[in-house]
């Protein structure tokens, strides 16, 4: 299955292992995902206000990237783009809701005058959805190599993944997709109160101790329930539960750091694709637990 | 000292402006306070989201010099949780939006110090918070 | 030859003040067949009325018109008044010139005239099509099915039973009594609820004139009133209710234990069992599904434990058929699943529990048996399920501020160290007696904090439940760790009150619960005549309404069935036996399953609602309506583009009656304004309008045609939307091949309270229609088109 995928800028930079872990796994389960040519920064946040067009247009310009794919042969009638990033997901998909209204959408159309139409088509997915429900659960049990026998895991979904409601992967209120995916790979899932209490996104410039606080509840919630590592499928939380740890110490004396990972890292560890895990790149380095887990080192595939 | 506040036609401008912009009801909200205490950020907010929305009705333009719209981080749990079906954080953008359009950044780059720069934030963290903070 | 009066209102300026009345009279006076014309100050009142008998004794009127407010306002007096004169009701039309021209059109009163000229023209025409038709009554008996023994049941039983009425009164579960037998004390009395209950169920179980079936279900109802055939299964109790003595030994061996329901799964029951402390009948059950067998193999220890002889292995399904006269709908309700709501942590947090789990906790403490410790520091949250977008029900549950204030005086009083807190956005405290029992409560010490927590969240030591609340009267954030935390879960329409609707065809309103044929003036009637509901199953009530509604449900029943028969509405299909070839198209169409095919389509007039769905299904133009027929309405079309001027538009709106037209007339008397080019035609439905009228509409000179219906969810019919949405396909179809746009024919569906909706669309209307001209040769070009029925 050949799927088009859009990165966003974090993972091509600063959390290039989260994406080449997906990478990894992805391939372990059949799908090769072609990244998106000539995509741009998709703004992050989506705009709030009911008369902004103009924000739009930078997520629009990626959906008609996936159409040109298609249109070029890359892509076979293939209009489902995934997204490994929550916040970019959250953007992409909000933009294409709003699309959906005819007179937005000839708005944008008419000011992206060299670029082709966008023609409302493209459903914008996040990778979590895919494994859900596109491969299905008992595909990924199938093809784990290692199985994470003895890990206890703490998803930690964030904001952008779960809300709005109408944008939302899973219930907001009580989300199991994390879960459902860490018990597929072997891993032994942990419930925690503030899986998807704000990590204090943007607010890590200029005002990090507010990040540092919520990081703190979030850890201590996981802890608390016998994780060993929590996950996370946001870039910026996975930067601000992870990095941010260090003034977490700061702020609470007596405060033991915890491995933070992406879920793709999770998946790539249990598919055997140790190194594309690329655990050299956390923050808070999980390799000591790791490796007292026997979960590395272990017979690698190629 | 309590100051008499005389209602009449000014409340309604900044109910106006708001509503206009998140293209919310605002009025709808009944004060139920679930918003407040569904927040993350509520401990560190000079006005609750519920206060907020109240000021919003009542045309209290304290509203707008608050850090509350500020510290917002727009998680959108209100909005799930509003009984009344209000989109808070539509409400809270309309708010900052205010500023914003007219220039007056929450953040300036050049004042974010060089070792919070270099400290490896990643690229979402700064174009999120530009997004956010700036017009 | 006929010999028509027409009689138009002042109706003491409301109509005078924009309608030029005299004109409008001149104006009628010239129109053929009316041989008397008045205008009078007040129609309706004893010297208007006076009028008509005297002019029609004197000038020998046999039709008369009414140019005054709507007929919905008014109608049934005029009919009243053509009885005592000696004519048939149905010869009387009323032109609406207030709620539909003088009050809508205030601000051009020129227009406001020219339109009631038109109206009542369109009235002369079409009442000197109606035909005199007399009306059918059809033989009542005296049975009474009452669906649900709860309160409302046993209450509506009891009343009708007492009336000397038959009543079968139906259960499902083995005994009566509903959720107030659950409850322990009411509100705002504090009386004991299964106290005050178990009189009454025992004059259920004693009374002559009640065949009690309970642990029955309703396998289907088919009929009509008068006539309603109810096909039963009565689920075997494997025990013989007048040999038991309830006397417990077979409980005592039992060897299965399963969750108690009555006690809401908090405690266990065995296999057989009581079904609550004060059942009727007072007898054991056996639970099939949970004993370890029956047949073939069977434990057997019940039997041995059993002195009274009383267990009865070989009981089977009983097969009842009645034969039903009228029918009382008493399902009640459930609570709110409150797992909808995660985030309060129920079924997470041992220490969360729901509000009716506490009235047993409660009932049982009182005997003795702790079930779980409630504690000193104790939590309401109110509003869980009710007033909350986020699941769909957006109604007030009503009770829930109430229970709350009387649950936690109860606890308070009972240990006055207690902390009782109530978190509330409102305190819904409307009833007799309830301000001054919150009052009362108050000075208890139960503390009212006005703010609701958006989540739960649990000490992992204590596993108290940390809530934390905006108090919004202060605005600060307060937080405490309760022992235990009660949801005031709201109230939903049971599984059986939904089963019902169905079986019944029952509408149900926008929140649920089963919908009322009128809101003010038939609160326990349904749209389905002879079919009566009372209590929670109508919408979420206490007690003493409940029982007022019972009544209520009770005396309407016997209204019917008193008199031995009943007299139906005039407003029925009917088929011409001669043009009829036996199809069967008309069959389909029908929502109500009216039709039967016997060689000849076969109309059943009881349980024909007369929408006339039928119509535009019949190949051979063999179906019509008695009243609302074709030549009825046609007349009203013709005669509203009559006499068109140049540059002059006239749009055809087809109104139904329950919302269309009572939606217009709710504009008119908010004195909304709308294009005055508009004219309103009432029909029972709009499915009765074929797709060949609305192109004879567009011959005759109209310029746009709409279609108004109820929404599904308050339609006392159904399945009316898809036929009219074919019927203006077709239409539309043909109205292309002629050149002109489809879109000039609109049609949607409205609830009586959206004046914003009804105004938009007759602007719309007046848009499409003024747009552009459409040439007399297009219209000419109709004539020629096929409309394929």
């Amino acid at each position: 299955m050949k799927l088009p995928y859009y990165p966003g800028c974090t993972l091509k930079k600063n959390a290039k292992n989260f994406e080449k872990a997906a990478i990894a796994a992805a391939k372990h389960l059949g799908i090769e995902l072609v990244e998106l040519p000539r995509w741009n920064c998709c703004g992050a946040v989506s705009s709030l206000t009911s008369d902004d067009v103009m924000h739009h247009v930078a997520a629009i310009r990626n959906l008609i990237r996936v159409q040109q794919m298609n249109d070029d042969g890359i892509l076979d009638n293939e209009y489902r783009l995934v997204v490994l990033c929550a916040m970019c997901f959250n953007v992409l998909k909000r933009s294409n809701i709003l699309a959906s209204d005819a007179m937005m959408l000839n708005t944008i159309n008419s000011f992206m005058d060299t670029e082709p139409d966008y023609e409302g088509t493209v459903e914008v997915k996040h990778f979590l959805e895919v494994l859900r429900d596109e491969i299905g659960i008992d595909t990924i049990k199938s093809k784990v190599i290692n199985p994470l026998k003895g890990l206890k895991v703490s998803a930690y979904y964030g904001c952008t993944l779960l809300r709005p409601r109408e944008v939302g992967i899973d219930d907001p209120e009580a989300p199991t997709i994390m879960e459902r995916l860490i018990e597929a790979l072997g891993a032994e899932p942990v419930d925690n109160p503030h899986k998807s209490l704000c990590c204090g996104s943007y607010h890590t410039v200029g005002n990090k101790e507010v990040v540092a606080r919520r990081t703190y509840k979030i850890v201590e919630g996981a802890r608390r329930n016998g994780a060993d590592v929590i996950i996370t499928s946001c870039p910026l939380c996975a930067f601000n539960l992870d990095n941010r740890q260090a003034l977490t110490e700061k702020l609470y004396p007596g405060f033991k750091r915890m491995p933070i990972l992406y879920f793709t890292q999770l998946m790539a560890l249990a598919f055997g694709y140790e190194s594309e895990a690329g655990f050299d790149g956390n923050f808070v380095d999980p390799i000591p637990l790791l490796e007292k887990k026997g979960l590395i080192g272990m017979k690698v595939q190629k | 000292m309590s100051e008499v506040i005389h209602i009449g036609k000014e409340e309604n401008e900044l109910l106006a402006k708001v509503e206009e912009i998140s293209g919310e009801i605002v009025t709808l909200c009944e004060q139920c306070g679930i918003c407040t205490t569904s927040c993350p950020m509520a401990d560190d907010m000079d006005f609750t989201p519920a206060a907020i929305m109240h000021a919003v009705k009542t045309g209290d333009k304290a509203v707008l010099d608050s850090k509350a719209i500020w510290i917002c981080a727009s998680c959108f749990t209100c909005t799930v949780r509003c009984p009344r079906g209000i989109d808070l954080a539509k409400v809270t953008e309309a708010l900052r939006q205010i500023h914003l359009r007219k220039n007056k950044d929450h953040i300036n780059l050049e004042e974010v110090k060089e070792e919070e720069l270099e400290e490896d934030l990643p690229p979402i963290a700064i174009v999120s918070a530009l997004r956010k903070f700036t017009g | 030859m006929t010999r028509i009066g027409v009689y138009v209102c002042h109706c003491g300026g409301n109509i005078s003040d924009t309608v030029n009345v005299e004109e409008v009279a001149q104006f009628a006076s010239k129109l053929p067949d009316v041989v008397v014309v008045r205008s009078i100050s007040h129609m309706c009142s004893e010297s208007g009325q006076k009028a008509i008998m005297d002019d029609v004794r004197e000038y020998k009127l046999d039709r008369i018109v009414v140019a005054a407010c709507s007929p919905q306002f008014q109608g049934s007096t005029f009919e009243k008044t053509l009885i005592k004169a000696g004519l048939n009701p149905s010869m009387v039309e009323m032109a609406n010139i207030r709620e539909q021209s003088a009050w809508p059109h205030y601000k051009t009163p020129e227009n406001a005239t020219e339109k009631a000229k038109v109206l009542t023209a369109m009235a002369v025409e079409r009442i000197r099509k109606t035909k005199p038709v007399e009306r059918e009554a059809i033989k009542i008996g005296k049975n009474v099915l009452v669906i649900g023994g709860g309160i409302a049941g046993i209450q509506a039983s009891l009343d009708l039973a007492n009336a000397g009425f038959n009543v079968f009164l139906v259960e499902e579960k083995p005994t009566i009594g509903g959720h107030m037998a659950q409850l322990s004390r009411t509100f705002p009395t504090e009386d004991c609820a299964s106290c005050i209950l178990a009189p009454k169920m025992a004059d259920v179980a004693d009374h002559p004139n009640i065949h009690l079936l309970t642990y029955t279900e309703i396998l289907d109802i088919y009929g009509s009133v008068g006539n309603f055939k109810v096909r039963l299964k009565q689920k075997p109790r494997y025990v013989d209710p007048d040999r038991c003595t309830a006397c417990g030994e077979c409980e005592k061996v039992c060897p299965v234990s399963v969750p108690d329901e009555f006690n809401l799964g908090m405690t266990a029951r065995k296999a057989i069992y009581l079904p609550s402390p004060t059942a009727v009948p007072h007898a054991h059950v056996i639970d099939e599904n949970a004993c370890l067998g029956i047949v073939p193999l069977r434990c057997g220890l019940c039997e041995q434990a059993c002195e009274a002889n009383a267990i009865n292995y070989d009981d089977t399904p009983k097969y009842i058929n009645l034969d039903i006269d009228t029918i009382i709908v008493a399902t009640g309700f459930e609570i709110f699943d409150v797992r909808k709501k995660p985030q309060y942590g129920y079924g997470r947090f041992q220490n969360v529990i729901t509000a009716l789990e506490l009235e047993r906790l409660i009932v049982e403490a009182a005997e003795g048996h702790f079930i779980r410790p409630i504690g000193k520091d104790i939590a309401f949250i109110q509003c869980v399920g009710s007033r909350d977008k986020q699941v769909g029900n957006l109604y007030c549950s009503r009770i829930c501020c109430m229970y709350a204030t009387k649950l936690a005086s109860l606890l308070k009083r009972a240990d006055p160290s207690r902390d009782v807190y109530i978190f509330y956005t409102d305190l819904r405290a409307y009833g007799k007696g309830f301000e001054e029992y919150y009052r009362k409560a108050q000075e208890l010490g139960v503390k009212f904090i006005r703010g609701r927590p958006g989540e739960l969240q649990e000490d992992p030591e204590t596993k108290k439940v940390i809530v934390r609340v905006e108090d919004t009267l202060t605005r600060k954030i307060i937080e405490k760790k309760f022992d235990l935390v009660v949801l005031s879960v709201g109230l939903v329409p049971s599984k059986g009150t939904l089963k019902i609707a169905e079986m019944l065809k029952l509408p149900r309103s926008s929140d649920g619960f089963l919908k009322e044929a009128h809101p003010k003036f038939r609160p326990v009637d349904t749209p389905v005549e002879g079919v009566f509901v009372a209590g929670t199953a109508q919408g979420p009530k206490d007690i003493p309404d409940t029982v007022a509604q019972a009544s209520a449900a009770a005396a309407r029943a016997m209204a019917i069935m008193n008199r031995g028969e009943l007299e139906l509405s005039p407003i029925k299909a009917i088929v011409y036996e001669e043009k009829c070839d036996g199809c069967g198209e008309c069959i389909e169409a029908c929502p109500v399953d009216a039709i039967k095919l016997n060689g000849k389509a076969s109309i059943n007039a009881a349980i024909c609602k007369g929408c006339g769905a039928c119509i535009s299904s019949c190949p051979r133009d063999a179906i019509d309506l008695k009243i609302f027929s074709n030549d009825e309405i046609m007349a009203e079309i013709e005669a509203a583009l009559k006499d068109k001027k140049e540059g002059e538009h006239r749009i055809l709106v087809f109104a139904d009656d329950m919302c269309t037209y009572t939606l217009a007339d709710g504009v008119g008397t908010a004195k909304l304004n709308y294009p005055s080019d508009i004219f309103i035609i009432r029909v029972p439905s709009s499915s009765r309008i074929t797709p060949k009228m609305m192109i004879k509409a567009f011959e005759l000179g109209a310029d746009a045609i709409f279609l108004g219906e109820c929404e599904e969810a308050v339609s006392p019919y159904s399945g009316t939307l898809k036929v009219i949405k074919e019927n203006v396909e077709k239409a539309r179809k043909a109205l292309e091949e002629a050149g002109i746009e489809g879109g000039r024919i609109q049609y949607s569906s409205f609830v009586t309270v959206m004046f914003p909706k009804f105004v938009n669309i007759a602007n719309r209307l007046h848009e499409i229609a003024t747009k552009n001209e459409i040439s007399e040769d297009k219209r000419r070009r109709l004539h020629k088109i096929e409309v394929v029925e």
